[in-house]
């Protein structure tokens, strides 16, 4: 057994996580709840039930100031036309044209700065990466120690409109600054479950108090980062560091959509031609298992007596009852309905290219 | 009569005559989770004691279950297949695994029994 030296951060509610009894793990060098009391599977199907409350503030908020359309050098985003009050999805483009992380970013409305959010694991090196790029026009400042709170479900709107007047109004992907519980706050709606729900940013000081509202309400259980994974996962969503890397460029990724139309045709960003000449080698892709086994990350996939490919996230959809998993396979074998198989424990179990995402969207358009 | 004794690995082993019956102990099953699913044994199986003899998947992580003592399997617990949560719900009753004829019966009183397995999780 190994001992670790490891000293892992916490985020303003380590102590709730604690007293809710919620399960710590490491992750992306933070102490998080991987579950509470009531599992992962009961977590992830109450979430798509009635509302589930996520602690996310491990992840990198901060905000750029100056050019701020500038982060167009580093992201093939449409930056300079997301309009005020809303959000959008962008890719962080390494200078090969590779994805370095993948973030949100917001255009308040009457304000100068753009508001960014990037994955835990690679916060510090993102926002160096963007000054380093951007010096002279742009600056990102970070600010770790806000917190982040994810309510995401089909009561999610119910309940925040309880604490948060005007949230209700919302659409997808809309920001605004409101009063949530009495604390100052970003709020958009937007989240990673793939159901309707909003992401509520708040100072470090406030984040216990929010949490602690919005847990106070019948429809809200707090839910850990493994109801997480199995909610973004059966939503076809990718995870940094898994499903996506530095290895890997937007067309491969499936990632395309998340390109500006106006930059797909200028070609104005990192490995813009190799992108958008239209014909990758390998692509992400859905695959179900067709019994009952999981695959998880790292399984081989065969096709046609051959390794075509890897899994880059598998597990258990609970939602679905069935394993589901992404990976990466060689082009040719990535047609919706395409039939593999995958090496687990030594046997060659059938999978299906499946179609992403396993359960609909519900966002509110 | 019949005993239940148990491993280090976690497994607990119910012998009547010289056939046992094996799963994962209730501290297993809180630390693995949710079961989503387990592979078990074929029947006709040699398993070696200590050998990787089923597998159990939660939602996150997949674990070994060994064989807590040397013998032919006789039998498994096929109602897991339809309902793997049987094994979080009972993991020492309709949770079972398998069933081994055992090759060395006598080696059985060599496992701990409840009292002493208590005491080892206490000390984990």
């Amino acid at each position: 057994m190994t001992v670790s030296t490891e000293i892992l951060r916490r985020t303003p509610l380590h102590a709730l996580h604690l007293e809710l009894g919620g399960k710590m793990v490491p992750f992306a060098g933070y102490e998080m709840p991987v579950q509470y009391p009531h599992g992962i599977l009961k977590e992830h199907l109450h979430t798509r039930a009635k509302a589930g409350l996520f602690d996310v503030s491990h992840m990198g908020q901060g905000f750029l100031s100056g050019e701020v359309n500038a982060l167009e050098r580093v992201t093939p985003a449409d930056v300079a036309g997301l309009k005020e009050g809303m959000q959008r999805y962008g890719l962080l483009l390494t200078p090969q044209g590779t994805i370095k992380d993948d973030f949100m970013f917001s255009r308040l409305a009457g304000e100068p700065d753009l508001y960014l959010v990037v994955n835990a694991g690679g916060k510090e090196a993102d926002f160096a990466y963007i000054n380093a790029t951007l010096k002279g026009a742009a600056m990102v400042t970070p600010r770790f120690d806000r917190a982040l709170l994810a309510l995401q479900g089909p009561a999610a709107e119910a309940v925040l409109a309880r604490h948060a007047p005007g949230v209700a109004d919302l659409t997808f992907m809309k920001v605004i600054r409101a009063t949530v519980a009495g604390a100052p706050a970003i709020v958009s709606r937007t989240g990673y479950t793939g159901e309707d729900g909003f992401e509520i940013s708040i100072e470090g000081a406030d984040a216990e108090k929010v949490a602690r509202a919005l847990l106070g309400e019948p429809e809200v259980l707090p839910i850990g980062l493994g109801a997480r994974d199995s909610l973004r996962l059966e939503a076809g969503l990718g995870l940094y560091g898994h499903d996506i890397d530095e290895t890997v460029d937007p067309a491969e990724a499936a990632l395309l959509w998340s390109i500006g139309k106006r930059r797909k045709e200028a070609r104005d960003f990192p490995g813009g031609e190799k992108t958008m000449a239209g014909n990758p080698a390998r692509k992400l892709v859905g695959i179900r298992p067709q019994g009952r086994a999981p695959a998880r990350e790292g399984t081989q996939i065969m096709a046609a007596g051959r390794a075509v490919g890897r899994v880059t996230s598998g597990g258990f959809g609970p939602s679905v009852n069935g394993p589901v998993a992404m990976g990466m396979v060689e082009t040719p074998f990535a047609a919706p309905g395409t039939e593999l198989e995958l090496m687990v424990r030594g046997q060659a179990l059938p999978a299906v290219v499946t179609s992403l995402p396993f359960v609909p969207h519900t966002y509110k358009r | 009569m019949r005993e239940t004794r148990y491993t280090d690995q976690h497994e607990w082993v119910r012998l009547e005559g010289d056939e046992a019956t094996v799963g994962i102990t209730k501290f297993a099953a809180e630390q693995l989770g949710d079961v989503v699913y387990v592979e078990l044994p074929a029947k006709g199986k040699t398993v070696a004691a200590g050998a990787e003899a089923a597998v159990v998947e939660s939602v996150k992580a997949a674990s070994e279950v060994y064989a807590p003592l040397g013998g032919e399997v006789t039998g498994a617990n096929d109602a897991l297949a339809a309902a793997p949560s049987k094994v979080n719900d009972d993991p020492e009753g309709e949770g079972w695994f398998f069933r081994l004829k055992l090759s060395d019966p006598a080696a059985f009183a060599k496992l701990m029994d409840a009292a002493a397995y208590a005491a080892f999780v206490k000390g984990l």
